[in-house]
């Protein structure tokens, strides 16, 4: 069964997208809704990747290579400066969210079909929260472009 | 005679529920002027608080020389607080007004014309527009304008420029009201009425200090606590307020942790079943989610979180569950703490699980702090769109460029408004180059001064300030402009509940200085702002021009003023909006058929996840449905993000207090009030301060991340743990900057803000305070409020603090104290603030029989003010805004004098004796 492929793919994109949440909060101290905010979605990244835990322990996770190639994005390493590249960092954490975000429905799809109850439960309290965060990203984003593409120094 | 120094709220005139708040006339004259002397009054409506008391301005010689309440008026049935009696006339008619414009040349700003002012403005402008476009031009104006003059700045902004970025300093004191009432019931739009005050059997306070902030309505809580059939009454606030210490609960939780006590209340409403499982059923959305999120929140958790007694959670809860009508009401404590729009929003929802809405004496007042700022709101200048309009509605948009005859794509609605904190971060970043400050103050009132006042500095930001005074802000300005202040200019506004009200031009501005309205017209004039047939987008010649216009926008919105106009407004009491043909007299409260405006045609706003901020969308929100029915939102709690550590070991908040407004620039220059409160202190617990070895009077110094301030300190009755500090003292009368001796509290604030509302946290910061210098007397802080000293000094001299100690360990400092037990000295005895002969104001009690809805704003059609002068109300203190009416108040007065001696005395019997008229309803009252 393929589902561990797809649970490793998910615990790594919340550990992902958590740290590189908290690598946004560092960069962009000066954005205070951004430092703030991105804390503590980070910290929700961190529970997702707790509450999945004992479906992994249950499932395994595949670490044996037999995954394909390419399976994991790479999370942010260090961040932009300036207006732009405040737009573009939240940007890059928007396509890591949506990669938890369609992940969670994909597993979710096996959750059903496994009838697994405490997959489900899991999905329920996890995928909520991840499309509040990419709803706020898109919110902040909006609000940020114009000025960052039109008038930013 | 009364001392309103020392009797902030006045002479009692104890009232039951369901009865009438009874008149009493509160007067203030000039040194050596008498009543004979006055030429005229000319009515209006006092701007040093939201409240909005209706007053007529006395004017002799072509100056203003007092004021007097209006007792036909449904705010404040004749009353006046401290402020308005001493600081609304004097802070205005004061030498160090701004008489001319100036322009800054070689570093230094130097008087100017008129023209050379605007044009520098207007050729600034046009250039920027032309080079960088609308999204280089920022406004930040205030919650003091009047309505005609927001509603010009919103045009200006949304239909001459272009630019989303325009905001008030409403931002930093009641955009949670807006938000926490758009979410929950899909508008802005106080739900309720000053009179459930005198309906309810339970009143609570969240963080709102009732008592120092809106002392006229404290006045009428204080006549219902003092009458018959006392109200309940919650506080919940880390300070010994005077609300506080007349709460049969006070919850006197860590700042930062309100959500988390509500989480607590709503929790045992549901538990308890003290719900209306029906109305839930009918009227609202969401019960699950607000179910599951207070789950965790058991009295015992709350007790944890917040530092309160589980017990008084408990209690608290049940007096809300139980009680028959409840009133809300939220203030700062709430508005500039952690999470604001879902603690205010949970307020909202406590009123919701039990159906408490839009019946007498069940409701909810989301406070304002300004006088106008519902205004503000209303007409846009805070960002949002005209008349409640929805920036996400393409329906909506296309309304306000039909009306205006306007493109709709010139009105900026891509994304939300641009609130005050952002316009400033653009304005440090460089791509805000030209920044448009009126009457307001934010290099006091802003958080992280520093900061604040480095943006001002820069090169870059070109900076008008448009104020009465050279303020701390003005001082940093390109162009100042002097303005016409209050009783200088003809306009409306608009209360906490709605009451509409006009304030008529009583004498002219000093010198060379202009409206507000007059400069925003001349500058949209100069620009050549048009509409889409070339004519002029702002064409008004004066005030009245705008107020109709102003009627059309708001024609079929909530805030619908289509059937008020100056002539109605002219006489009788204000007007409670939405007024039009169907409700000609206005409304008193909302919500009595349980149907909100949530509509997605009609709401407001789509909503907020209230964690984050991220909007809901137009999709989601029509898929959800609400038509009508309201919305319990709710967030988790989560600590606020600046906590104590070892280095900055003490929470650290920021408030007012009763004797000055804002940055002071108006209560300062009131001598009454300058002496009540002259300079700034800090206030820190018994226990604390025992333990920093700091003795009442003692200079402290008092450190952030952001900044320092070195203050006297105050030893009072705060939450040990807490530090309290007014923000009302900046630099002006200090040299002009802080160097060497910052005072002002917003020096060591956070620049954080809520995700909701973008309210800024004020509230909440850790910081660490050391004594630096003995006292040389006690600390100038009051001792008649909030600030009062710890019971120790203020009775007691000559023994050491190891009792002070022993004090704070007891708990609760004592009350019903008695002055021969009380023996411990924390430092400076502190003598009583009081005002002397100066501040005695004088005080008319029931006069004439109490306003009442709708007769009291019923304009007689043939005579509108002589039906208010002669008729059976006998209001003849309200009406003194026509001419030949002075003799009529003559008689009238001399008649009431009697009266008042004998009231007097039939008011010490009642509230000596109690209950000697049985606790009936008492609208036979004498």
């Amino acid at each position: 069964m393929n589902l561990s492929i797809y649970l490793g793919l998910l615990h790594k994109a919340e550990q992902t997208l958590a740290a590189s949440f908290r690598t946004v909060a560092e960069g962009h101290g000066a954005e205070p809704d951004v430092h703030f905010l991105c804390q503590t979605l980070a910290k929700q990244c961190d529970d997702h990747e707790q509450a999945l835990k004992p479906i992994v322990d249950r499932y395994g996770e595949d670490e044996s290579g037999a995954e394909p190639e390419r399976m994991h994005a790479e999370g942010i390493s260090s961040t932009r400066s300036g207006p732009v590249g405040l737009l573009r960092d939240l940007h890059d954490l928007y396509l890591l969210a949506s990669l938890v975000d369609v992940t969670w429905t994909l597993v979710k799809q096996a959750g059903q079909g496994l009838r697994d109850d405490e997959l489900l439960e899991v999905v329920s309290s996890c995928d909520q929260q991840t499309a509040v965060q990419l709803k706020w990203l898109q919110t902040r984003m909006k609000q940020a472009a114009p000025q960052a593409l039109i008038v930013a120094r | 005679m009364v001392d309103r120094i020392s009797e902030i709220w006045g002479t009692r005139t104890p009232f039951a529920r369901g009865a009438l708040w009874p008149v009493r006339v509160d007067q203030k004259l000039a040194d050596g002027v008498q009543e004979k002397d006055v030429d005229r009054w000319v009515q209006s409506a006092c701007v040093l608080c939201s409240n909005g008391c209706a007053c007529d301005i006395a004017v002799k010689d072509g100056a203003m020389v007092g004021i007097r309440g209006r007792a036909g008026d449904l705010v404040n049935h004749g009353r006046m607080g401290p402020k308005g009696l001493f600081a609304s006339w004097q802070g205005v008619s004061h030498p160090d007004r701004l008489t001319s414009p100036m322009i800054r040349e070689n570093g230094q700003l130097v008087p100017c014309s008129w023209n050379t002012a605007m044009e520098r403005i207007v050729s600034k402008s046009k250039a920027l527009l032309k080079e960088r476009g609308p999204l280089s031009h920022g406004f930040y104006t205030s919650g003091q304008l009047f309505i005609e003059e927001y509603y010009a700045l919103a045009m200006i902004g949304k239909a001459g420029i272009g630019t989303p970025h325009m905001d008030g300093n409403t931002r930093l004191c009641t955009a949670t009201a807006a938000a926490a009432m758009k979410e929950s019931f899909g508008s802005d739009g106080q739900p309720s009425s000053y009179t459930d005050i005198d309906n309810c059997d339970a009143m609570f306070l969240y963080g709102h200090n009732m008592a120092e902030t809106q002392t006229v309505l404290w006045s009428r809580v204080l006549d219902r606590l003092a009458g018959p059939d006392r109200p309940k009454l919650v506080c919940v606030d880390p300070r010994e307020t005077e609300v506080a210490r007349l709460a049969d609960v006070h919850l006197a939780l860590r700042p930062g942790t309100n959500l988390a006590l509500m989480h607590g209340l709503v929790r045992e409403l549901l538990h308890n079943g003290w719900i209306d499982e029906a109305y839930i059923g009918q009227h609202t959305m969401g019960i699950e989610e607000l179910r599951s999120t207070v789950e965790p929140w058991t009295a015992e958790a709350v007790a944890q979180t917040c530092g309160v007694d589980a017990e008084d959670v408990r209690e608290a809860a049940r007096i809300f569950g139980t009680s028959e009508a409840v009133l809300s009401t939220v203030l700062q404590g709430f508005y500039q703490s952690s999470q604001a729009t879902a603690s205010s929003c949970q307020v909202n929802n406590m009123h919701l699980l039990r159906g408490l809405l839009g019946r007498p004496g069940c409701g909810i007042l989301q406070m304002n702090g300004q006088p106008t700022a519902q205004n503000n709101r209303e007409c846009g200048a805070d960002g949002d769109l005209p008349g409640f309009r929805n920036w996400e509605n393409p329906e909506h948009v296309q309304e306000l460029a039909a009306l205006w005859n306007i493109s709709p794509e010139t009105i900026p609605h891509w994304a939300p408004p641009t609130h005050a904190m952002q316009i400033f971060r653009y304005a440090e970043q460089g791509s805000v180059e030209f920044l448009w400050i009126s009457a307001t103050n934010p290099a006091v009132s802003m958080p992280d001064l520093p900061r604040i006042r480095k943006i001002l500095a820069k090169e870059e930001v070109f900076v008008v300030v448009q104020d009465l005074y050279l303020t701390e802000t003005a001082q940093a300005a390109d162009v100042v402009l002097p303005a016409a202040g209050w009783g200088e200019k003809t306009g409306t506004f608009t209360n906490v509940n709605r009451t509409v009200h006009l304030s008529d031009k009583a004498v002219e501005p000093p010198g060379e200085a202009r409206t507000d309205l007059d400069i925003f017209l001349d500058y949209s004039r100069r620009m050549g702002f048009s509409t889409l047939d070339g004519a002029p987008l702002l064409d008004w010649q004066g005030p009245e021009d705008g107020f109709e216009a102003w009627k059309n926008c708001s024609r079929g919105r909530p805030c619908d003023y289509s059937g008020i106009s100056y002539e109605r407004l002219r006489g009788g009491s204000g007007i409670p909006w939405p007024c039009n043909d169907e409700h000609p007299d206005g409304v008193v409260r909302f919500y009595e058929d349980g149907i909100f405006p949530t509509d997605p045609d009609y709401c407001e706003t789509y909503g907020h996840d209230l964690l984050t901020g991220a909007t809901v969308g137009p999709q989601a929100y029509r898929a959800m449905a609400p038509n009508g029915r309201a919305l319990f939102k709710t967030a988790s709690y989560s600590p606020p993000h600046e906590e104590p550590d070892e280095e900055y070991p003490l929470r650290y908040t920021t408030g007012r207090t009763a004797y000055q407004f804002h940055t002071r620039t108006k209560t300062a220059r009131s001598r009454q009030l300058h002496k009540a409160a002259p300079k700034a202190w800090v206030e820190l617990s018994v226990q604390d301060a025992t333990e920093l070895a700091v003795r009442e009077g003692d200079l402290v110094r008092v450190t952030s991340r952001r900044g320092l301030i070195e203050v006297p300190a105050r030893v009072g009755d705060i939450r040990p743990g807490t530090v309290f500090a007014p923000f009302h003292y900046g630099y002006w009368d200090a040299g002009g900057t802080p160097d060497g001796h910052p005072t002002a509290a917003n020096e060591l604030t956070i620049t954080e803000w809520d995700p909701v509302s973008k309210q800024p946290v004020f509230k909440n910061a850790a910081v660490q305070v050391v004594k630096i210098a003995d006292g040389q007397g006690p600390a100038p802080a009051p001792t008649t409020t909030a600030s009062r000293p710890a019971e120790a000094s203020r009775f007691g001299s000559g023994q050491d603090s190891a009792d002070a100690t022993r004090l704070a360990d007891a708990g609760h400092p004592v009350s019903g104290h008695d002055s021969t037990d009380a023996g411990v000295s924390a430092g400076a005895a502190v003598p009583p603030t009081t005002g002397g002969p100066d501040a005695e104001a004088e005080e008319f009690l029931e006069p004439s029989s109490p306003p009442q809805f709708p007769d009291a704003i019923q304009p007689d059609p043939g005579h509108p003010r002589a039906a208010h002068a002669t008729g059976d109300s006998g209001s003849g203190h309200s009406t003194g805004s026509g001419e030949g009416e002075d003799s009529l108040q003559e008689t009238l007065k001399s008649a009431l004098k009697g009266v008042e001696r004998v009231v007097r005395n039939a008011i010490k019997d009642v509230t000596g004796g109690h209950d000697n008229d049985g606790g009936s309803a008492g609208k036979d009252r004498p």
